[in-house]
This record gives C-alpha cells, sequence and structure tokens, in this order.
C-alpha cells in the first residue's frame, strides 16, 4: 500500500472532552418514557372502568402540564425543557388521581399548581422537593372538597363504552365506614370496578407495570414492597384488634390511591430517597402515615399525603443512611450537611 | 480449579467491543524519526545523557532518572539525536522530549548482562528493573522499582499480575498474554522475588478463556495461580481487584501494600523478564490499534516514540472520520487532538470512535435517579458530590472522600442526565490537592 491511497483521520473535527467515552444510552426522556408506558395498562383500565371522560381527564391534564411547562420555562428565560417527558409524566398522574367528573377548568388549575408550584418554581426536574402530581392533587383536594371526593359508580359491564358512566354516585371502599361487611367483593376491589380515582382502581393494571419498572430497573423493588407491606402489616393487626371497626388488610391494600402511590409516586427518582437503604425507610415511612392517616385520620385516604410527608425526610433519609466509601473506616457523613 | 470470587461493589458491564483481540501482534516497521519524551512516568522527567548530535544506538540509556521518583528512557533505535526540546502529550501538555533520526541499520548497543534470576539478589533484581527504566504499563506508569521497594515496615504477602484487562476494546494485554506466556510468568515470579512474596496470582476476567487455559498450563508447577475472574468493569482497578481476589479493602486514602499486595500489570511483568533474563530496556510495547473507522484494526509492538499518526498509518488509515480519538481505552483513556502524540510506555491502545458510538449529551440537572450510586466501585455518591462541587464547595467533597474516586467512569458511563461526572471529581480532587499543599506550607 502506498502512503497516498491511506486515508487519515481530520483532526480539525475531533471532539475532546473528558473520560468515559461510551455511555449506556440511558435518557432522562427514555425514562419518563417508559413509565408513562408502564401506566398505559391502568389508563386503560380506568377507561374501560369509568368511561371515555377518563381519556379526556387525563388528556387535559397532559396537555395543560406541557403548556404549563412550556410558559415558564419561556417566562424564566431557559431553554424549554418539554423534551425530558417529565410534564406528560406529571400530567398523566395528575389525572389518574382525579375523579372521573372532575371538570376541565379544575384540571387546569391541578396542572399550574403541579407544574408552576410544585416543580418549576424551584428550579425545575431535578430540583423539586415534593412529588408535582401530588402537590397538584392535594392542592385541588384542599380546595374544591366535595368535587375531589364525588365518586361514580363504574358504568355496567353490558352497557357500550361511549355511553359514559351513570351518574349516581357510589361510595368507595374506604369512605365507607367499617361494619364488618363487605361493600364490595373481593373480585370488584382487584379489578378496579369501585368507586375512586380514574387511574388508581385496577390492581392488575398497576402491578404489572410497576413489575415492569422494577425489571427495567428504573424503580426499586423496596419501595413499593416495604410501602404495601406495612399498610398491611398495620391494617392487619388492627383488624385482628377490632375486626368490627377496622376493614381486613386486604380491603386496604386493594383500595384507595394505595397501589398507584407505591409503585409510581413514592418512587419518583427526584423526591425519594438515592440508596436502597433509603429506599426501605422511605417506603415503610409512608405505609405508616398511611395506615395512621386511614385508621385514626379523618381523612378516610393518606396515600397522598403520606408520600408528601415522606418526601420532605429525602435529604435527612438520604444523609443519614448515606454508606461508607469503600475502604473508609471512619466517616463524618451523619455530621457532614448534603 | 475453580475458586469462588468476591464480587467487588457497583461496577457496570459496557459492550467488550474487542474487535482486535483475534489479530496477532505485529513488529511495526523502523520509521525516520522517533519522538521520545524524556517524561513518560509519574515523577520527576529523566535527565538527558547525551547532547544533540550524538550517534546513539538501540537500547542505549539516553535519560538517566531525575529523582526517587523517576525512571531511565532509553533510545528506541540507532541514529543521531537531532533535537532536544519538548513534544506534545496525551494529556495535552508538553513534555521535554529527545527528537531522534534514525539510521535505518536498528543497530544494538551492547545489551546488560542476563541475570541468573532464581539466584540473584532481590536488590541485583530491583537495580535492573530501574536500569531498564521499566514504569507500569498498565496506564499509570509508574516506575516499578520504586513500586517494588516497599518500606521496611510493610511486608507484601501476595504479587497480583494484572492482565484483567477489563476496557472494552482493548486486547495489547490478552494477545501478550497468549503469544509470550513464559514471559509473563516468569516475570511474575522474578517480581514476586523481588518482594519476598508468597502468593502469586495471575488474574484475567473470564472472557480470555484461552488466556487463562493458557497460562494455566504454563504455569504449572511454578506455583504461580491463574485465576479466571467475573467480567465487569472495572475488575482490573487495583482496590476492586484485590477485593476481589483476597477479599482485603485497601483503606480509604492507602497504597495495595497497605494490605500487603502489589499489583503489577502483565506487560510491566513481561518487560521485567525481558530486561532481567535478556538485558533488554524498556523502549518498545505492545499497543492496540482498534476502533470501528479503521482499516484493519490490530496489535502492534511499537517503538516508544512512533507518533500516533503513524500507529493509525499501520492500522490501514480510516475509512471514516473518527470523532474522537483516544488514548488508552473509552472508559478512562484521553481524547487527544493531534496526532503528532507519541506512543508512550504506558500506553496500551489507541482507540478511535465514529460518530454514532458517541453520545453528544447535554448535561442537565441530577434526578436523583441513584444510578451512580449503585455503580460506583468506590461506593460514593457522585451525584450529590457533584452538586455540591458545582457550587464548590470543596471541603465537603474532601470530608466524603472525593480523593479516593479512582475516576473509573462508571458513574457517568450510566448517567441518564448526562452529568459530566468524572469531570467534576476530577475538578474537586485537583481542588482538594491543592488545599492541602497550601496548608502543609503554612504550617512549615
Ligand atoms: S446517575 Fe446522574 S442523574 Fe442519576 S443520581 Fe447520578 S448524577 Fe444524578
Ligand atoms: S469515577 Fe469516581 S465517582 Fe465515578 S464511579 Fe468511578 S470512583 Fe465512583
Amino acid at each position: 500500500m502506498t502512503e497516498t491511497t491511506v486515508r487519515l483521520p481530520d483532526t480539525s473535527k475531533l471532539v475532546v472532552s473528558s473520560s468515559p467515552h461510551f455511555h449506556d444510552g440511558s435518557s432522562v426522556r427514555k425514562i419518563m418514557l417508559l413509565v408513562i408506558v408502564a401506566l398505559m395498562p391502568a389508563c386503560l383500565a380506568g377507561v374501560l372502568t369509568f368511561g371515555p371522560r377518563a381519556l379526556w381527564v387525563m388528556l387535559v391534564c397532559v396537555v395543560a402540564c406541557m403548556l404549563v411547562e412550556a410558559i415558564c420555562t419561556k417566562l424564566q428565560g431557559r431553554t424549554c425543557t418539554l423534551g425530558d417527558g417529565s410534564a406528560a409524566l406529571t400530567g398523566l398522574l395528575l389525572g389518574m388521581n382525579l375523579p372521573v367528573t372532575t371538570p376541565a377548568w379544575m384540571c387546569v388549575v391541578g396542572a399550574i399548581i403541579a407544574i408552576g408550584i410544585g416543580k418549576m418554581i424551584y428550579g425545575g426536574l431535578g430540583y423539586n422537593p415534593f412529588n408535582p402530581a401530588l402537590v397538584g392533587r392535594v392542592a385541588l383536594l384542599m380546595a374544591f372538597p366535595t368535587a375531589m371526593t364525588t365518586w361514580v359508580a363504574p358504568r355496567s359491564a353490558s352497557s357500550p363504552l361511549w355511553a359514559g358512566v351513570d351518574s349516581v354516585t357510589r361510595a368507595t371502599p374506604l369512605g365507607t365506614p367499617w361494619t364488618g361487611e363487605q361493600l364490595f367483593s373481593t373480585w370488584e376491589l382487584f379489578i378496579g370496578r369501585t368507586g375512586g380515582s380514574l387511574g388508581e382502581t385496577c390492581v392488575p393494571a398497576l402491578v404489572l407495570g410497576g413489575l415492569l419498572l422494577i425489571a427495567l430497573k428504573i424503580i426499586r423493588w423496596q419501595v413499593p414492597v416495604c410501602f404495601i407491606g406495612t399498610v398491611a402489616v398495620i391494617t392487619g393487626i388492627a383488624h385482628l384488634a377490632a375486626p368490627e371497626q377496622v376493614a381486613p388488610p386486604l380491603l386496604h391494600i386493594m383500595s384507595g390511591g394505595l397501589m398507584l402511590g407505591a409503585f409510581f409516586m413514592a418512587t419518583d427518582m427526584v423526591t425519594t430517597p438515592l440508596g436502597r437503604t433509603g429506599a426501605v425507610i422511605f417506603g415503610v415511612g409512608c405505609g405508616v402515615i398511611t395506615a395512621v392517616i386511614r385508621l385514626w385520620g379523618s381523612y378516610p385516604e393518606g396515600v397522598s399525603f403520606a408520600i408528601l410527608i415522606m418526601n420532605a425526610f429525602t435529604p435527612l433519609i438520604d444523609r443519614y443512611t448515606a454508606g461508607k466509601p469503600f475502604g473508609v473506616i471512619s466517616h463524618p457523613g451523619r455530621e457532614v450537611k448534603l | 480449579m475453580t475458586k469462588k470470587h468476591l464480587r467487588f461493589y457497583g461496577g457496570v458491564q459496557p459492550q467488550e467491543s474487542k474487535i482486535a483481540s483475534g489479530v496477532a501482534i505485529v513488529s511495526a516497521p523502523l520509521l525516520a524519526t522517533y519522538v521520545v519524551p524524556l517524561q513518560q512516568h509519574i515523577g520527576v522527567p529523566a535527565k538527558p545523557v547525551v547532547a544533540k548530535g550524538d550517534k546513539v544506538l538501540r537500547g542505549q540509556l539516553i535519560g538517566e532518572a531525575g529523582g526517587f521518583i523517576s525512571a531511565a528512557v532509553h533510545a528506541p533505535t540507532s541514529g543521531i539525536v537531532k533535537e532536544i526540546g519538548s513534544c506534545l502529550g496525551p494529556v495535552g501538555n508538553q513534555l521535554p522530549a529527545l527528537i531522534l533520526e534514525s539510521d535505518g541499520e536498528d543497530q544494538a548497543a551492547e545489551p546488560m548482562s542476563a541475570l541468573d534470576w532464581p539466584n540473584a539478589s532481590p536488590d541485583e533484581l530491583r537495580k535492573r528493573v530501574a536500569e531498564a527504566g521499566i514504569v507500569g504499563m498498565g496506564g499509570a506508569a509508574f516506575p516499578s522499582a520504586v513500586k517494588l521497594s516497599p518500606p521496611q515496615n510493610k511486608t507484601i504477602d501476595t504479587l497480583i499480575l494484572n492482565g484483567v484487562e477489563c476496557e472494552p476494546c482493548l486486547t495489547a494485554d490478552h494477545r501478550l498474554m497468549l503469544e509470550r506466556p513464559e514471559q509473563v510468568i516468569i516475570g511474575a515470579r522474578i517480581t514476586a522475588r523481588i518482594l519476598g512474596a508468597k502468593q502469586v496470582i495471575i488474574a484475567i476476567e473470564a472472557n480470555k478463556p484461552d488466556a487463562v487455559a493458557l497460562l494455566q498450563e504454563k504455569a504449572a508447577g511454578t506455583g504461580v495461580e491463574v485465576r479466571s475472574l467475573q467480567v465487569r468493569y472495572p475488575q482490573g482497578a487495583e482496590k476492586q481487584l484485590i477485593y476481589s481476589l483476597t477479599g482485603r479493602k485497601v483503606p480509604s486514602g492507602g497504597l495495595p501494600m497497605d494490605v500487603g499486595c502489589v499489583v503489577q500489570n502483565v506487560g510491566t511483568g513481561a518487560a521485567i523478564c525481558e530486561a532481567v533474563c535478556d538485558g533488554k530496556p524498556l523502549y518498545e510495547r505492545v499497543t492496540t490499534v482498534t476502533g470501528t473507522p479503521l482499516v484493519a484494526p490490530g496489535n502492534w509492538r511499537f517503538r516508544v516514540g512512533t507518533p500516533y499518526l503513524e500507529a493509525i498509518k499501520l492500522a490501514g488509515g480510516v475509512k471514516t472520520d473518527p470523532v474522537k480519538i483516544i488514548s488508552g481505552g473509552p472508559m478512562m483513556g484521553m481524547a487527544v487532538y493531534s496526532l503528532d502524540i507519541p506512543i508512550l510506555k504506558n500506553c496500551s491502545g489507541i482507540l478511535l470512535l465514529a460518530a454514532d458510538e458517541l453520545r453528544q449529551y447535554e448535561s442537565t440537572p441530577c434526578i436523583r435517579c441513584g444510578r451512580c450510586n449503585d455503580t460506583c466501585p468506590m461506593a460514593m455518591m457522585p451525584g450529590i458530590l457533584s452538586v455540591q462541587i458545582e457550587k464548590e464547595r470543596f471541603e465537603l467533597a474532601e470530608q466524603w472522600h472525593v480523593l479516593d474516586c479512582i475516576e473509573c467512569g462508571c458513574c457517568a458511563y450510566g448517567c441518564p442526565a448526562g452529568r459530566p461526572l468524572v469531570q467534576l471529581m476530577g475538578r474537586a480532587k485537583a481542588a482538594v490537592q491543592a488545599a492541602r499543599k497550601s496548608r502543609t506550607a503554612k504550617k512549615a
């Protein structure tokens, strides 16, 4: 081979940057999209259970959240962050946490609070201390308690999908005082044919999505297992002590927002602890607070509050669970603020 | 004989891309000019012992060790010293260098006497390692004679020869083990004799079963153990390797010798064998030249001082334009911007990456996904630390043992936010070291 035939690299086009030069290809956008995909079974179940209006509520929330984020970034003079998919995810979660009857304007108010106050004023994704979707949801719950707790019955299985739901209000398993008798059959509870927020009732759909995220290592299994387990244990003990006043643990774990919260909200990366030990503490803490609110609080449901309260403890949990670096015998981790 | 090994914390499994692993080592042809840096090692540069215009022979000493932590440099071929000046190094710094014009004869200087190593004294052997200018060839380039002189109060019971080659793409050590197994084993035994180490282990990652089998066969009856380790980056990092093999944890801020171990690259072992048994100083090494843009990736035995450009020419030039050229492997190597940089004693690979192999990403705020916590083999918290480092809170980084970061890149490899974690850790390390220096200076 003569020298002239050998093509040599053009050094003027070389990029110089720090190692490592390989990357596994993960991105924030991919993570958010996968979570959205994992939520799809539960969304579908919501539409099948509560009719096409469920789709409308979720759509309004998603679009509103994305618009609010776009406007906020514009006002803050930052580059648009819609591409990371987190605003869409927040919108979807917000929608799934609302009753199917929520008026559109209320969804928009929720979106403004979730994205504006829950996320953007802190500086956007990564800096928000509280789960934005839950901030929006809880704010709506405080502001419009009646609208937020008006539950309609699932549409009857025989009516066509587009027929919508009867406007009969229906009790939720947790909203009705326990009288020793089950209002819904266990099967109804399991597949979500009960009253409730539109995306929270179908247990198998939520578990399926959750398992997908665990398998893809996007969430830590410790969080849902500890969260749901703790609720089961506490309500189980309470039920044994007073079977007449406390519903059995199976009813507790299958109703309300527990499945949705444990798999999709208590596992939000930004607002929960980093490590495995932290995940266990976070899950148990959420479980305890949820059980306490359900059993002794004035609200029938406590998942949202529990997660938000534990969000506030996240920095503390991180500090106290920080492990020792390899080869370090004593380290000042606990005293050092992160 | 399979032994159970411990699994070090964290780590990642990048694509191996060892496309040159089947290509045998070829000796690179002579060049007209070599650029031989006088600093190819950590420590003080070597002092030139020849002057401009002198005629030198291959293997002749051209730079003597300039201090305790320093290493000798030898001429890669015979010729005339054209100039004593400087050249660009892989890190982008200027290195004092000697420009050697080859006379094409490649005439060898009188070799050093061969030593009868099983009977030579450890001091004699150590002296030879120093005379031959041997440095750590796996990447660190720490002068070997210094590494092999542990202080009196440290007993070394275990020598580990590192043939793990956990960096993706690189295959030089693999080929060397396949083609010169005896040299590797004898090098290990000589080093063990210098250190008085009873246990000698050659560690190889399980993705090189041919090398494991060959070395096991050749090492039978010599007391040298050959062990196959799990494929997991950075299995070949000193502290992780020691832990995998012995369960000992090198203390924070400490050295392998604090737990009775010395880790040495297999290439260094082979070089020590040559220096002792053949009297040959270190003036050539095996380097992988690889990457998908190249026409013919492979492994070559290059004379030290060969410019990268010549190495790329040998590999047939490029088919497509590379976007990055890296000195070393893809996880810890340095991106370079010039091809005039010469191959040094520690250059294990020259890697070319095409545009599609490189993710040009924007760095966004940490989303606290916790991956870097899980993959950092030093069990640090690179994500949280990086946020503090951006705020220049270096004292905090110091308290969190940022100096223990081995810059392996596992954290940044898997960060979905594309954060430049290694760069930030490096920045904090430099700042902490500077602060420590000024503190001790104030005290004195
Ligand atoms: S991997 Fe990146 S995004 Fe995840 S915690 Fe670490 S720095 Fe943050
Ligand atoms: S580069 Fe440093 S911080 Fe990052 S994973 Fe390696 S040791 Fe940990």
